[in-house]
């Protein structure tokens, strides 16, 4: 059986909110002699009294308990506020939990930004090792481990120069590959693939895949990137508020935070715009009876339709409809055909016969063009989301990405 | 908040107490909770600190390390000329560039370990909400990394002091006290330090404590003897020169290497209480608002 490396027991965690202190001893000797002598509160201000039950602290986290396994790569998803870097900050002794308690068992490292404690004036090699210092490693782990750094990072041709001189993106490689090889038990990772190009972040995401899978390490790993969670960790957890909403598969955590931002509105009205020619009016997602959803299966059919208004006659107008992945890749992206308009309200209706997409949640993105330019743009907070609706073997689970189902031409003979 | 962490310590007494934690996180922990071993096990880091201390202050300058000497030098040459002849204050009959020299060099030692130390919590906020390292390293490096200076200055000081051994008319007599120099150095090491965390946990509540040090530190040296010897205070008011811990040390310094001054083992000895009372509670404050000031700061 594997060991519990890490276990969350009740962690709560306060912030106070406001003025914690006046800021001043002299104040703060004023109003404590203020205070216990029973008189009012000579800093506050006028009227300050009556305010007492307002809100003055906040939870950041409130009653997390969970357990990690030796070797478990697990994510932490959620919106802002949610409270992933508290957890982390308490996770790396950064700051305390208000209640609660945390066990660990092996060395913690953290990575929290990238080149903390960087020094822009020493050198690429100096900063390796005061880095790794910095991290919790010896000297001579470092010593033993320069090489592989220096490669992983390739900064080979850079390590007597200054790292102020340094791209960003050497910068971020270097302090990586440092945390990376560190060879804590446990690593903790926030955000650090948000910066350094496509090649340097798969090799990041490489790097710990194999830290964890063949060296046995856990790594706790936190991103907004989506598809880097559900590419790197088996296991998530979704806070919400402060709280664990849910723990467990990540495809389930990644479904859940998605629900969460979706909040299945499926009809959409937009503001009117007077100094255009044309604006989109409304949106609305439904089955192919007209009924209002953004719920489907995925052999569902359902269709867009789109409201615009134009405010006087316009030629050669187009109404485009575009599906963005969760990692904001376009999936598809249809038009209408160039169309007259004279002045007047207006209907567009897609409707999908052509294409099933794999299971998941997809953001909608409209767009109106008038003679080839572009006049509006519309795809914040509108998805549409598709569920399987045969979960065992099926062909839809084969990928994540998409499945298009136009028939090829195929040809099967004997050989 | 109390009942709740006892709760959940007895609902769970022994859950996993066959196997071994390396490491629990809890709300609080008790004033004298200060973790050594741990300490010990970032040496490495201290040494890098201070290498980068050492590196970093004279990269991109040309003089390069000659700021070391030329500070103290200009400064000597300044106090000669306001101190020792314009207000021609006595030097207690040591030659006036080695008195000043003197006392100018262990007193930007205790200043420097003063005022670099007050700083900890306010400049490495960035650092210190990113990871976790015990916090006591950036103070402990910064008082090796100022003694590195301080010795530097100091082989200035040696040679003008030589010069003067030689000089039969400059009667300097050096004597066996030289040997508690090494006690003398501890003491204003430990004086800078423990007043520099006490301030620096303050300044993360209080930040007018920042500005108060800045010329605090200023009045201070003239409350010790740096710039006249302690024998031409009046009596009737030595005592209160005296009651400065740094005073006797700067005498005694003084008295070992010129036989001029005053040593005086009693001194001494207030000294090192005080610097002992002030390293015991200083280090309970830092180490309790260390583990907090990231929620304050």
């Amino acid at each position: 059986m594997t060991k519990t490396v890490i276990h969350f027991e009740n962690v709560s965690k306060r912030y106070q909110l406001g003025e914690i202190s006046t800021g001043t001893i002299s104040r703060d000797l004023s109003r404590w002699w203020a205070l216990t002598r029973g008189k009012a509160d000579p800093v506050s201000k006028i009227g300050e009294v009556l305010k007492k039950n307002v809100i003055t602290e906040f939870w950041a986290l409130s009653d997390i308990s969970f357990e990690i396994k030796q070797g478990d790569v697990l994510g932490i998803i959620g919106g802002n506020g949610a409270g992933k870097s508290t957890l982390l900050k308490i996770l790396s002794r950064v700051t305390k939990p208000t209640t609660g308690r945390i066990r660990i068992r092996g060395r913690i490292a953290s990575l929290l930004e990238v080149g903390t404690g960087f020094h822009p004036d020493l050198t690429g090699r100096e900063n390796i090792f005061l880095n790794g210092a910095i991290l919790g490693m010896r000297k001579s782990e470092i010593q033993n481990k320069l090489d592989e750094i220096v490669a992983f990072a390739g900064v080979e041709l850079y390590l007597d120069t200054p790292v102020k001189r340094y791209s960003s993106g050497m910068y971020v490689r270097l302090a990586f590959a440092v945390a990376a090889h560190l060879e804590p038990e446990i690593l903790v990772i926030d955000e650090v693939l948000a910066v350094g190009d496509v090649e340097f972040q798969r090799k990041c995401l490489d790097k710990m895949k194999d830290v964890s899978q063949n060296e046995g390490r856990t790594v706790l790993f936190v991103s907004h990137n989506l598809t880097s969670v559900k590419s790197l960790c088996p296991k998530s957890i979704f806070l919400k508020n402060g709280k664990l909403e849910y723990q467990g598969e990540t495809d389930l955590a990644i479904k859940q935070y998605l629900n969460n931002f979706a909040y299945n509105q499926s009809e959409f009205h937009f503001e009117k715009i007077e100094n255009q020619e044309a604006y989109f009016t409304h949106l609305k997602i439904t089955d192919n009876e007209n009924q209002l959803s953004n719920h489907f299966s995925v052999t569902d059919l359902w269709q867009l339709k789109i409201g615009f208004q134009t405010h006087y006659s316009v030629s050669n107008l187009v109404v485009a409809v575009g599906l963005l992945t969760s990692d904001n890749v376009l999936l598809r992206n249809v038009y209408s055909t160039p169309f007259q308009a004279e002045k007047g309200n207006y209907e567009a209706v897609f409707t999908e016969n052509n294409i099933i997409c794999s299971p998941g949640t997809y953001q909608i993105l409209i767009s109106l063009f008038i003679n080839n330019h572009v006049i509006q743009n519309i795809g914040e907070g509108i998805f549409i989301t598709f569920e399987d609706a045969r979960p065992q073997h099926s062909l839809l689970n084969l990928t994540n990405k998409s499945l298009i189902l136009n028939q090829m031409n195929v040809r099967i003979l004997p050989v | 908040m109390d009942g709740v962490v006892n709760q959940v310590l007895t609902d769970n007494p022994m859950s996993d107490s066959e196997e071994k934690w390396d490491l629990e996180i809890i709300p609080y922990t008790g004033l004298f909770d200060i973790n050594w071993h741990e300490l010990w096990q970032y040496r490495d880091l201290i040494f890098l600190f201070v290498r980068r201390d050492v590196v970093a202050t004279y990269k991109q300058t040309i003089l390069g390390p000659l700021w070391f000497f030329i500070q103290p030098m200009l400064t000597t040459l300044m106090y000669v000329i306001i101190f020792g002849n314009m207000a021609k204050i006595s030097t207690g009959g040591s030659p006036k560039i080695l008195f000043y020299l003197g006392g100018i060099t262990i007193w930007n030692y205790f200043q420097e370990c003063l005022l670099k130390t007050s700083e900890t919590f306010i400049a490495n906020q960035n650092l210190f909400g990113k990871v976790y390292f015990p916090r006591m390293v950036t103070p402990i490096s910064i008082v090796i990394s100022s003694l590195l200076k301080f010795f530097i200055q100091f082989i200035l000081f040696l040679l003008v002091w030589i010069y003067f051994l030689f000089q039969k008319t400059a009667g300097i007599s050096p004597n066996i006290t030289m040997l508690l120099f090494p006690f003398y150095i501890i003491l204003m090491s430990g004086l800078g330090f423990s007043f520099g965390i006490l301030i620096s946990s303050l300044t993360t509540r209080y930040r007018d404590l920042r500005f108060l040090i800045q010329f605090g530190i200023q009045l201070l040296m003239y409350a010790t003897p740096i710039v006249y010897p302690l024998e031409i205070a009046s009596e009737k008011y030595r005592w209160l020169l005296l009651l400065n811990p740094i005073t006797s040390i700067v005498e005694a310094f003084r008295y070992a290497f010129t036989g001029h001054g005053n040593l005086s083992y009693f001194n001494l000895i207030y000294s090192s209480l005080f610097m002992i009372t002030s390293l015991f509670f200083s280090i309970i404050i830092f180490n309790r608002v260390e583990k907090t000031f990231m929620d304050k700061i």
